[in-house]
């Protein structure tokens, strides 16, 4: 058997090129088997057999290589021919093919930036280890207050629940931020900071970039303080030296050593520059089982699932509601797939990709009709090819081609428009993107990319595609003219597509631009001219007893005061329009109703001259003063939506003098001496939608005790000036400073600049909106024209019979504009139809929306209808100047 | 074995419907034989002709081939028309007799 061996062997060469090859190699084996056995039965020695065989076999390489060819080259051969003959009739009309590629081009660069976008921010995965088994741990309550029934835990509920669970890794953070200490080449600055507990790395999954983690030695009461500072922080102050681990930090007025230098990059909920070790702290809120505290993480261990950590806490939160019945009744802990909060960016990304859709559906639109228009024209090529024996497949896969390579071609620009014009739009994006570094080019946009040029290019390829087969081939041999009923009603279908979508982006944007009109107008309630704002951190020296803390604010506003150019200072816990609310039950009378229907209003802390500063309006009765004392009776001053809705009234003098309740302030009364206009608090869009609106004032003289320091982290100083509010800040800055130049001013707002803020996102979308309407506009107007011109040449023998019977060249005119008038109105039907549904989807997700109005509708209509008529007369007016004889004599 | 002509490839596929026609299914080695056999060995079909045939014909629809056992217990790949081969054979024997036909009057002597 050894020579058959060897021919196996010099057959298999060749053919282990894959499992067809192998098929054909035991397909010739039992050929060259029977063979030899034919060779011996007619009586031939069996080596003699043998070798006969495979003389008639013959080279067996050159068998395989045909055998190969037989197989790949047909559709290959063909696949090359079409790409040749696509590349040939692109060249041929080189205007088409531009025009093509570059709106293509710009439909895709869109929607693969909006992706790329989207897909960092809503769809990857967090960038930790096994994300899937990170969880939050929350407090959760059988009865919901105002606030729901989800809240942070308290301190002894996180550590009882971190000690006795065996399913999860638990681990707490709590935000913690302060004064950094001044050194000899640093100022005294504010930063955001952490305590987390000792676990909070581990969970994550991650490592510190230098230095040591917190272990649980650090993180007790009394351990030696250590800090974790951010990988910004340590370039910042230390230039990135190794040495910066060991030196010692000041922050909160107490020396920290620096431990370990964060991850860069690395966040929580925020960006922060410090974090402490959690356990650490002695603040009394640290013991109370009623004070949420602590923001819990955790990491599912090995082997156990998700129900069963659920199973656990329950267990756990049972045991401590019969162990602390007084605390924790009816409350215990639930958790849940850890997610990052993306919902304030979430309805503005997906309905900015939906416009960028409709831009990329109009392009496709478009670029399907001038394909449709070509291929009618190429009627007598296709006909004659078909004639000659080409399959309907064939013919239609040609066409595919034709349009895959432009889509293709557009998608390779498109990636790189993409590409360059992704960091300008992150730039652009008002306020900041969560997980913004998140965001880049990867393979998934480069798959999605792919995907929407392929689908496009069979979108607008398969109208002619599909017409090719069907073409009635005697008709068109015999060089008819006329544009056949099928293909002018595909024409009128795409020409009334394209309408429709560029009059949904047309009254999409003219709503938003009505909107933020409208919101700019309104009266914010405060006066926002030459009004600074910003947070201020005192020495922590003067935090150490509340009359200490007192008489600090006092200097830091008398100092502020005497600064040239300012008219007025006032303390202001939560100012209107930024980040931050306190929101209070209250009621009028000392039976208070269940915790979920107590009614809320917005509680701000303030002292005497705010109404000054913010130029807000007295109504009624007075504002505060000096005399308003701890030892006096506790006094607040409401807006009018408050006197309103706690006592019915109207007029604001009627509600001076009333009495309320609020629990969290205490068991007396709170007297309301003044009525005050109401403040758009939560904004110009969103404070008409806001669930609170009542506001009153408290006067922080009157804050208790207990509370001052508490309030003081909260504090933020309002002046109002005379001059430029930005250009006082150096001055604000030296006078807040203080004895010791450790008091800081951080986080400086002009009021202006936060109300303009407020609109950003609006203002954003309209900008865009507009954008890619006006792209839609142009994309339906070249169609427009276009499909009108391509539709009146194919007219020109019937025009001139026309025109040699007696008609006018206006009759003319008449004829191929009422044509297109019909295309437009049924566009515009189906157009408000479709501008309705995304009103509403517009009135769902941006704040102060206001609905479609007629007023709106009319005008882009208007728009729309003049600039597609323009379009259409150009062709129209080529077609009324027509010689009737030099038209007949082409037929 | 006296002088043998080679196969156009055009005709060899017309050779290798009408044989499968007749036979049934078959496998490769057989359709060589039996167009040997009926062309009174005055055909040699090159391997390196047949198979490539085979799986063009495959290819265009015009046969498939499954897996079977022959005669003498070997595993060999059977080839059989369908339909559309079927089709095809009617139409190019028809084609093959007209031309043909043609061919041959231009070669007999023209009578007086």
């Amino acid at each position: 058997m050894r020579p058959f061996r060897s021919f196996l062997s010099r057959l298999k060469e060749p053919l282990l090129a894959g499992p067809r090859d192998a098929d054909l190699l035991r397909e010739l084996t039992t050929h060259f088997e029977m063979l030899t056995d034919d060779n011996r039965r007619a009586g031939m020695s069996p080596e003699d057999a043998r070798r006969q065989a495979r003389i008639a076999l013959g080279g067996v390489d050159s068998l395989t290589e045909n055998c190969r060819d037989a197989r790949a080259v047909r559709w290959l051969t063909e696949f090359i021919r079409d790409l040749r003959h696509a590349l040939r009739a692109l060249r041929h009309k080189p205007g088409f093919a531009v025009v093509a590629i570059l709106t293509l081009a710009l439909g895709i660069g869109a929607t693969a930036v909006m992706f790329t976008v989207i897909d960092g921010v809503l769809l990857k995965p967090l960038p930790y280890p096994e994300p899937d088994r990170l969880v939050t741990v929350n407090e959760w309550t059988d009865k919901a207050s105002a606030f729901g029934n989800l809240w942070a835990f308290t301190y002894p509920n996180f550590v009882d629940c971190r000690r006795d669970s065996h399913a999860l890794l638990i681990a707490g953070s709590s935000y913690k931020g302060g004064t950094l200490g001044a050194t000899q080449k640093a100022a005294a600055e504010h930063v955001d900071g952490f305590a987390i507990s000792s676990e909070l790395f581990p969970v994550l999954g991650i490592s510190v970039a230098a230095g040591r983690a917190f272990t649980p030695s650090d993180d007790r009461v009394g351990a030696s303080p250590v800090m974790i500072i951010s990988h910004e922080l340590w370039q910042r102050r230390f230039a990135g030296r190794r040495d910066a681990i060991g030196q010692t930090i000041t922050f909160d007025g107490h020396p920290w050593t620096i431990a370990g230098i964060a991850p860069a990059r690395f966040r929580l909920s925020q960006e922060a520059d410090v974090y402490v070790p959690l356990g650490q702290s002695t603040e009394p809120v640290m013991q109370s089982r009623f004070v949420p505290t602590v923001r819990a993480i955790a990491r599912l261990r090995p082997g156990y699932t998700l129900e069963q950590a659920r199973k656990e806490l329950d267990l756990i939160g049972h045991r401590l509601a019969s162990q602390y019945p007084q605390s924790n009744t009816g409350r215990t802990m639930v958790a849940a797939p850890m997610r990052v909060d993306v919902s304030a960016v979430q309805s503005t990304l997906w309905l900015l990709l939906g416009a960028v859709t409709l831009v990329l559906l109009i392009a496709c639109v478009n670029i399907a009709s001038l394909l449709l228009a070509r291929a009618v024209s190429r009627e007598r090529e296709i006909s004659m090819r078909a004639a000659i024996g080409a399959s309907r497949i064939r013919l239609a896969r040609q066409c595919l081609t034709e349009s895959v390579v432009l889509a293709t071609a557009g998608g390779i620009l498109g990636l790189l428009l993409a590409i360059a014009s992704l960091r300008p739009f992150l730039l652009f994006w008002p306020g900041t993107l969560p997980r913004a570094g998140s965001i880049h080019i990867d393979w998934r946009v480069l798959l999605f990319a792919l995907a929407a040029s392929l689908c496009s290019g069979i979108l607008f390829g398969l109208a002619p595609a599909l017409r090719a087969p069907i073409v009635s081939l005697e008709h068109s041999l015999r060089g008819a003219r006329s544009v056949s009923g099928a293909s002018r009603r595909l024409h009128t279908v795409f020409v009334v597509a394209e309408i429709a979508l560029a009059l949904v982006l047309l009254i999409s944007s003219g709503m938003l631009g009505r909107t933020l009109v409208q919101l700019a107008s309104l009266d914010p309630g405060v006066d926002l001219h030459n009004v600074l704002v910003t947070r201020a951190a005192l020495s922590p020296a003067t935090l150490a007893n509340p009359a200490g803390t007192r008489t600090a604010w006092k200097d830091l506003l008398e100092r502020a005061a005497r600064v040239p150019g300012v008219q007025a200072v006032a303390m202001v816990d939560t100012v209107p329009m930024r980040e931050g609310n306190n929101e209070l039950p209250w009621s009028t009378t000392t039976a208070l109703p269940p915790p979920d229907k107590q009614p809320l209003a917005i509680a701000t802390s303030v002292t005497p001259q705010y109404l000054d500063v913010m130029g807000i309006r007295l109504r009624a009765g007075r504002f505060f003063n000096e005399h308003d004392r701890l030892d006096g009776e506790l006094v607040a001053v409401i807006d009018d939506v408050f006197a309103r809705k706690a006592f019915q009234t109207r007029i604001p003098a009627d509600a001076v003098g009333r009495q309320l309740w609020f629990p969290d302030i205490g068991p007396n009364p709170v007297r309301v001496v003044g009525v005050v206009g109401h403040v758009r608090h939560w904004g110009l869009a969103g404070d008409d939608q806001a669930a609170v609106r009542a506001q009153f004032y408290y006067p922080f003289s009157q804050v208790p005790d207990v509370l001052v320091h508490r309030w003081s982290d909260l504090m933020s100083v309002a002046v109002r000036t005379r001059v430029e509010p930005m250009s006082l800040l150096p001055a604000l800055r030296r006078a807040a400073a203080g004895a010791g130049s450790d008091q800081v001013l951080y986080e400086e707002r002009t009021m202006e600049g936060l109300a303009s803020r407020d609109l950003a996102r609006q203002r954003f979308l309209l900008l865009l909106f507009g954008i890619f309407a006006g792209l839609a506009l142009l994309l339906a107007c070249i169609g427009v024209y276009g499909v009108l011109a391509y539709l009146a040449s194919q007219r020109i023998s019937e025009v001139g019979v026309r025109m040699a019977l007696g008609a006018t060249s206006g009759d003319v005119l008449g004829l191929v504009l009422r044509q297109s008038a019909g295309m437009i109105l049924g566009g515009v039907i189906a157009g408000l139809v479709g501008a309705f549904a995304a009103g509403r989807l517009l009135e769902r997700f941006v704040s102060g929306m206001r609905a479609v109005d007629a007023g709106t509708v009319a005008a882009m209509v208007a728009v729309l209808v003049a600039a597609a008529l323009l379009a259409s007369f150009l062709p129209a007016r080529r077609a009324s100047r027509i010689e009737p004889m030099s038209a007949l004599r082409q037929e | 074995m006296g002088e043998k002509s080679d196969v156009w490839q055009g005709t060899l596929a017309l050779m290798v419907l009408k044989t499968l026609d007749t036979m049934g299914p078959q496998h490769g080695y057989g359709i060589a034989r039996r167009i040997e056999q009926v062309s009174e060995d005055l055909l040699a079909v090159n391997q390196g002709t047949l198979y490539p045939v085979l799986i063009k014909l495959e290819q265009e629809g015009s046969i498939t081939s499954e897996w079977g056992t022959s005669d003498n217990n070997r595993r060999a790949k059977f080839y059989t028309l369908t339909k559309a081969g079927r089709k095809q054979l009617q139409a190019e024997s028809k084609h093959w007799r007209q031309t043909t036909e043609i061919i041959e009057r231009f070669f007999t002597p023209e009578k007086a």
